[in-house]
């Protein structure tokens, strides 16, 4: 952790958010709103790809806003900021691919609650410059996408034989599917492994 | 569910009942929908402070369900702006909760003293925003509504109850270094979910 007064550099920020600051084995924040459509990876990409532009623009439009905003209503105006942006990812989800916006049902509207976007705006936005906070919002998006990413894909592999819906040689055929990994307790697994195997390496650098 | 068309008060409550024994059970919002996921990792280590969490859950939801559905299908959908849908939601619940708050402090000190620490919480509980949505993507009426929010909330403050009631010996087990605290907490959320796919069926 860095502290607030130190002006980081952007390398730092990517850095912090993909790794060191990762959203989901750091912190265990917003897994809620995604976890659960990590049954298939299509979904999950939509919903990543929303997740990190909701988080990008409005971490920038918080930090634009920063001077302006009494302390007292920023949570306030802050949710409003992003219900914005997420209004407008609804409404494009909606219409240019509504099969997608059928099949995510209300995980699209709960970004709002996520606590990632929420978190990045009261930690990082509130106190620095647009740009920053625009690259530390994409890159907590995007630090977040992989790992769930990776759940995803492990999941619809065993469960389904396919990822993104193509066929893979081996699973799609021999394998005996796993439907249990296409069922909500399998995304508890799955995760439960990816903060093993990362804490397990973690503890591991710690020691040398 | 299908087998109960509504059309008079009496199978209406029939469906709100079923709603509600549904959503406790074959669909839990924790366990099957992911919802609530932070503070249910969070807030599990002690079953005292999770009862008083769970408590608060299940009177915010299921008012603001009401609350909502009134909002939505009266006001917006009339207006024709859908649309608006999360920034009214969400203002309710912030709001309703903040009122709640006030009364508490002003009327029961001591059910203050037990969940206050709480509500502020609850306003960014996905778990509460996540029954809204259900409700308004599955066209609940009225009763319905009511019976699915005070389902979902106690399905929800009975799997965190569980969960604490876990933890609390696991303090004394032995754990790998890498899966303590919150890894350890979903595997057991994943037991308990596997248990809960084992009431699918049970309402068709």
């Amino acid at each position: 952790m860095s502290n607030g007064t130190a002006v980081k550099s952007s390398k730092q920020i990517i850095l912090d958010g993909l790794w060191f600051e990762n959203p989901i084995f750091r912190q265990i924040l917003g897994i809620c709103s995604t976890l659960a459509v990590t049954n298939v990876v299509v979904n999950t990409l939509v919903m990543c790809v929303s997740l990190s532009l909701v988080t990008a623009l409005s971490c920038a439009t918080v930090s634009a806003l920063r001077n302006q905003t009494p302390r007292s209503i920023r949570m306030m105006v802050q949710v409003l900021i992003i219900a914005f942006y997420v209004i407008i990812v609804d409404l494009l989800l909606k219409a240019y691919w509504p099969e997608m916006s059928r099949q995510l049902g209300p995980y699209v509207g709960l970004i709002i609650t996520n606590c990632i976007v929420m978190g990045r705006c009261e930690a990082f936005a509130g106190s620095n410059k647009p740009w920053p906070s625009f690259i530390d919002g994409l890159f907590s998006g995007i630090g977040y996408s992989v790992v769930l990413l990776a759940i995803a894909a492990f999941r619809e592999l065993l469960g389904m034989g396919t990822i993104l819906g193509f066929a893979m040689p081996y699973f799609s055929t021999q394998w005996d599917k796993w439907i249990i990994m296409v069922m909500p307790p399998a995304g508890f697994f799955v995760l439960a492994m990816v903060l093993w195997i990362c804490r397990s390496i973690d503890v591991k650098g710690q020691k040398k | 569910m299908i087998l109960f068309p509504s059309g008079s008060i009496s199978s209406e409550v029939w469906l709100a009942v079923v709603t509600c024994f549904a959503a406790v059970f074959t669909q839990n919002i924790l366990l099957s929908y992911f919802l609530g996921m932070c503070s249910f990792v969070a807030v599990s280590k002690e079953i005292k402070t999770a009862v008083g969490l769970g408590a608060a859950v299940v009177l915010v939801m299921t008012c603001t369900t009401v609350l909502n559905w009134m909002a939505y299908w009266w006001v917006l959908v009339p207006l024709k702006l859908e649309f608006y849908q999360f920034i009214l939601f969400i203002i309710i619940i912030a709001a309703f909760v903040q009122f709640l708050e006030m009364v508490l402090d002003r009327y029961s000190p001591s059910l203050y003293l037990a969940l206050g620490i709480f509500l502020p919480l609850i306003t960014v509980n996905c778990a509460i925003l996540g029954a809204v949505l259900w409700m308004v993507i599955r066209g609940y009426s009225l009763i319905v509504s009511t019976g699915f929010g005070f389902g979902c909330g106690v399905g929800w403050m009975m799997a965190i109850v569980a969960m604490a009631g876990i933890r609390q010996r696991l303090d004394e087990s032995k754990i790998p270094a890498g899966l303590r605290g919150p890894a350890i907490t979903l595997i057991i959320a994943g037991i308990m979910a596997l248990a809960f796919v084992g009431f699918t069926g049970v309402l068709q």
